[in-house]
């Protein structure tokens, strides 16, 4: 059999390919609000609403504690970054479903096509944060200084999540198409299983290591710290989850490599 | 050959799986049993769909096997077969987009595909858009389209709807796009499956000529088509696929031959081809039943070719003894248009029949087409002309050769010949030659 081990990411062929993968963005992100009355609004919304639900029912009914901030804040400030690894995440698995035209009719990198949606939604998010931000100024916080330098490290490591589990997803829906049913699923229950609507400190301490496993559990957590004041992760649990990002991005797209041999056989 | 390989193909073949359906349940209990089932009869068919070393090996097809060529700079390649010879497969090898099970391909240089036209194309997105990203999604560089930007624009002629987005566009707008785009693609090696199939007459020229310019440049084409006369225009040199396999590789002209002599529509000159089970029309009171063609050149295997003679010999049969008004033939290229006919009714004649069987033959002095392969129609009609006793459309295609194969290069001599000559005029001849041609304006 030709080439039946398993490949490496081969960046080379990627980068002579950059100018399609920046077109796809550039697709991407035009067509995603075209006739819609709200356009960029929904980027807005979409942290936006469930936060008002949360607050609601989290907040208010179940009086979750919120670190001492008030509660909307509280979960919008994770809700931000969440709503970023989400679209990215289904956006990138359900991204090869979605072009298996150009499948079957073209050659390029194929993690072309996973990692457009991943970086199309960070005009979302940059949306959203920019929202984010007054609301701080709304309540009077005031972030870290760090945060102009960790902020985008946190950005950069939720992408690779995103991408890793994204074209793990991708090139297993090209064969099995259960995936995309079950996308919703396991982006709600992820959602769950991530300190969004409950602080990390909720979690009791001896499962704190396997929870921090989770990326996005030491990622928000950080992020809420360095925005909002609330206490920050330990190191080795920002390292846990660093780990967890970096070890999913290289699992999932060298999956996506070994997979990718069948895909225009399979589309 | 001197000039450097570009495609090297070394015993390529392609296995594909096909999905074997399984008997309809007819019970309900068998149905729900099965249904229980599914998952897991499912898991075991998608975990195999992929690979091609599962173990039911009995829905296991090569759709190519052992496939090798080459084709040097500056080459044009015909590829011809019927559907599902394994043309396009070829082509999706070459251009990377999926693995061969078996062999090798060598390429040297940037491959351009063009196995469909549009490619990627958003329909939220305006045509200008769709124009860099198209282009992109072939293979062109940015700055490479924005020079040739206008190009494209004009050829599709859609300057005035460039902002609007393409899913307003007419179908023919949408093609005229899509063609703009992919007739500027340039690369080293250019494969180009049968996306010339949509467009309309001229549209087809115009990217015919565009891809003779790349082939003039030095570049190898490779062209997949069913326009046996495209193919015949453009490439020196063709290959014919047959069930996968590799049957013929060779010049354009004899390769055709060969596809046709395979097809069991294509008859070879001098032999009878009997029309049963052909679809016709008519009250079959006289039918076809046999036809048989040749010309006059033995060297040439009895073919037509150019301004040579074509006599077609008819066996009909009638049902009584009586007379018939119209005889006649037509032959049309593949898209359906007739280029020349021959009917007895021109020539005034009514034609008596004997009953039983009848050998009647129209010989066309000269044929003034051009090489290429034609569609044969044939029909019989009653003493005034008008009831159609029998028709039989497309009955058969034959082949007018090219005599002389060296001397005609330059393609899109067109469909129809002529007979010429070059006068020689005395110098002074030309006032008075001009001021006659004053009142009609002749072309």
């Amino acid at each position: 059999m030709p080439g039946a081990r398993w490949p490496s990411i081969d960046l080379g062929d990627l980068w002579a390919y950059r100018s399609l993968l920046l077109l796809l963005v550039w697709r991407d992100i035009k067509s995603r609000y075209s006739q819609t009355v709200l356009g960029a609004g929904w980027a807005v919304l979409q942290p936006v609403l469930p936060m008002a639900v949360f607050s609601l029912v989290f907040g208010r009914f179940a009086r979750i504690p919120s670190e001492g901030i008030p509660y909307p804040v509280f979960s919008l400030a994770a809700l931000v970054l969440w709503s970023y690894f989400s679209s990215a995440l289904s956006g990138a698995s359900n991204s090869l479903i979605l072009n298996r035209n150009l499948l079957t009719k073209v050659y390029f990198p194929r993690l072309v096509i996973p990692g457009a949606p991943v970086l199309a939604a960070l005009v979302d998010f940059a949306i959203a944060f920019g929202v984010l931000l007054l609301v701080l100024l709304l309540y009077g916080l005031v972030p870290q200084a760090a945060s102009i330098v960790l902020i985008p490290i946190l950005v950069l490591l939720v992408s690779l999540a995103a991408m890793g589990a994204g074209s793990w997803l991708a090139a297993l829906s090209v064969q099995y198409r259960d995936v995309r049913h079950l996308n919703p699923f396991l982006v709600q229950i992820w959602m769950f299983a991530s300190p969004i609507v409950y602080p990390l400190s909720l979690v009791p301490e001896g499962y704190r290591w396997l929870y921090s496993l989770n990326p996005m559990a030491g990622v928000i957590t950080a992020f809420r710290g360095l925005l909002l004041g609330t206490p920050l992760p330990t190191p080795a649990q920002l390292a846990l989850s660093a780990v967890g990002a970096v070890g999913m991005f290289l699992a999932g797209t060298l999956y996506f490599r070994h997979a990718e041999r069948v895909f225009a056989d399979v589309a | 050959m001197t000039s450097p390989t570009s495609i090297r193909v070394e015993g390529i073949g392609k296995q594909y799986r096909i999905g074997a359906r399984r008997a309809r349940p007819t019970t309900l209990r068998e149905a729900v049993a099965r249904a229980a089932m599914a998952p897991l009869h499912n898991l075991r068919e998608l975990r195999e769909a992929g690979s091609t070393n599962g173990t039911s090996g009995s829905n296991l097809f090569w759709a190519l096997q052992d496939v090798s060529f080459e084709v040097t700079e500056g080459e044009v390649l015909g590829i011809v077969g019927k559907n599902g010879a394994g043309k396009s497969t070829l082509l999706r090898i070459l251009s990377r987009i999926t693995l061969p099970t078996t062999g090798r391909a060598v390429v040297r240089g940037r491959i351009g595909s063009l196995l469909e036209i549009g490619t990627g194309f958003h329909p939220e997105l305006s045509g200008r858009d769709n124009i860099y990203l198209n282009g992109a999604i072939l293979g062109m560089e940015r700055s490479y389209i924005a020079r040739k930007f206008d190009e494209i624009v004009e050829f599709a002629e859609v300057a005035q709807f460039l902002d609007t987005a393409v899913k307003y566009y007419s179908s023919g707008m949408y093609l005229r796009l899509a063609f703009a785009v992919a007739a500027h693609l340039r690369s080293e090696i250019l494969l180009v499956d049968e996306v010339l199939a949509v467009g309309d007459a001229e549209f087809q020229n115009k990217c015919l000529a565009k891809m003779m310019e790349v082939a003039s440049e030095g570049r190898p084409v490779l062209f997949v088509s069913h326009n046996l006369n495209a193919i015949q225009r453009m490439c020196p040199r063709a290959i014919l696929l047959e069930g996968g396999r590799l049957v013929a590789d060779g010049k354009t002209g004899e390769v055709l031959q060969r596809y046709l002599v395979r097809t069991p529509e294509a008859p070879v000159p001098g032999e009878w081809l009997d029309t049963a089970g052909l679809q016709r029309s008519g009250t079959r009171e006289v039918y076809v039943e046999a036809v048989q063609y040749r010309s006059d050149r033995e060297q040439l295997g009895w073919q037509p070719y150019p301004d040579g003679p074509l006599e077609l010999r008819l066996a009909l049969v009638s049902d009584r003894k009586r007379t018939i008004g119209s005889l006649g033939i037509s032959l049309s290229d593949e898209d359906g248009t007739v280029l020349v006919s021959a009917d007895t009714i021109f020539l005034g004649v009514v034609t008596p029949l004997d009953q039983g069987s009848n050998v009647l033959a129209i010989r066309i002095e000269s044929l003034h087409l051009a090489p290429g392969v034609y569609h044969l129609t044939v029909w019989v009609r009653g003493p005034l002309g008008r009831l159609v006793f029998d028709r039989v459309e497309s009955a058969f295609v034959l082949q007018v050769t090219d005599p002389h194969p060296a001397i005609s290069t330059a393609p899109a001599q067109g469909a129809t010949t002529c007979r010429f000559e070059l006068l020689h005029f005395n110098g002074r001849d030309r006032m008075s030659s001009t001021e006659r041609k004053q009142p009609g304006k002749g072309v």
